[in-house]
């Protein structure tokens, strides 16, 4: 299945764009998807955290992923 | 309940003025504002980016469980801004109301506590020579 992983701050700036369009199996796990980013962009390994949010929630690591998800890269927030 | 993620500097006196009730015997804020120093460095503006979406979902939701922990809460108000700001911008406003004053300091503090751990907002600082995400490395 297609995913689009929207990016943000220092996300955005890694991976040179706004948005990631990936082939990922069906059912893909938000732990997997993430090992997949982090293999592709190495250095999205070296910040203090990296969450994953589906649908404007916090994904758990566990949590599969669907066609139609609306998928972000969380890097660590810093607002306030 | 007013819950707002602006790009246009904020009024905050529109902002307490959201948060007036007749059970009202205490108004509090935070007002968060841009600092001219960081880790020792002299910074020289701020530039916030956000989930836009996600992160108006997520105010809501710290608001939402502000008012369970405290349900005498009168209203909450929750205005942050993003974009490019200067020394001296707000950046945020939380404003509640109660009847007494404890119970305002509490949630004032719990909202933009749980504010600065939960909603994607980033804040990159630009200093005279150079920038960096805050928060993003170890």
């Amino acid at each position: 299945m297609k995913l689009t992983i929207a990016l943000f701050g220092i996300t955005r700036e890694i991976v040179g764009a706004p948005q990631l369009e990936l082939s990922v199996p069906e059912g893909q796990s938000v732990q997997a998807l993430l090992a997949q980013l982090q293999q592709s962009f190495p250095a999205l390994g070296q910040l203090r955290s990296l969450a994953v949010a589906v649908n404007n929630e916090y994904a758990e690591p566990g949590a599969l992923l669907q066609e139609r998800d609306e998928v972000a890269l969380i890097p660590p927030v810093s607002g306030g | 309940m007013l819950i707002q993620l602006t790009d246009q500097p904020i009024d905050v006196a529109a902002v307490l003025q959201a948060v007036q009730a007749d059970g009202a015997g205490a108004v509090n804020s935070f007002i968060g504002t841009i600092r001219n120093r960081s880790t020792g460095r002299r910074v020289v503006r701020l530039h916030y980016e956000a989930y836009d979406q996600m992160a108006v979902h997520q105010l809501r939701k710290v608001a939402e469980q502000a008012v369970e922990k405290w349900p005498m809460l009168q209203e909450v108000a929750v205005v942050h801004r993003k974009g490019t700001l200067a020394i001296g911008d707000v950046a945020v406003v939380v404003a509640v109301s109660t009847p007494h004053r404890a119970e305002s300091f509490a949630a004032c503090q719990y909202i933009i506590d749980t504010l600065k751990e939960v909603v994607p907002i980033w804040k990159k600082e630009e200093y005279e020579d150079g920038s960096v995400w805050v928060a993003a490395h170890p």
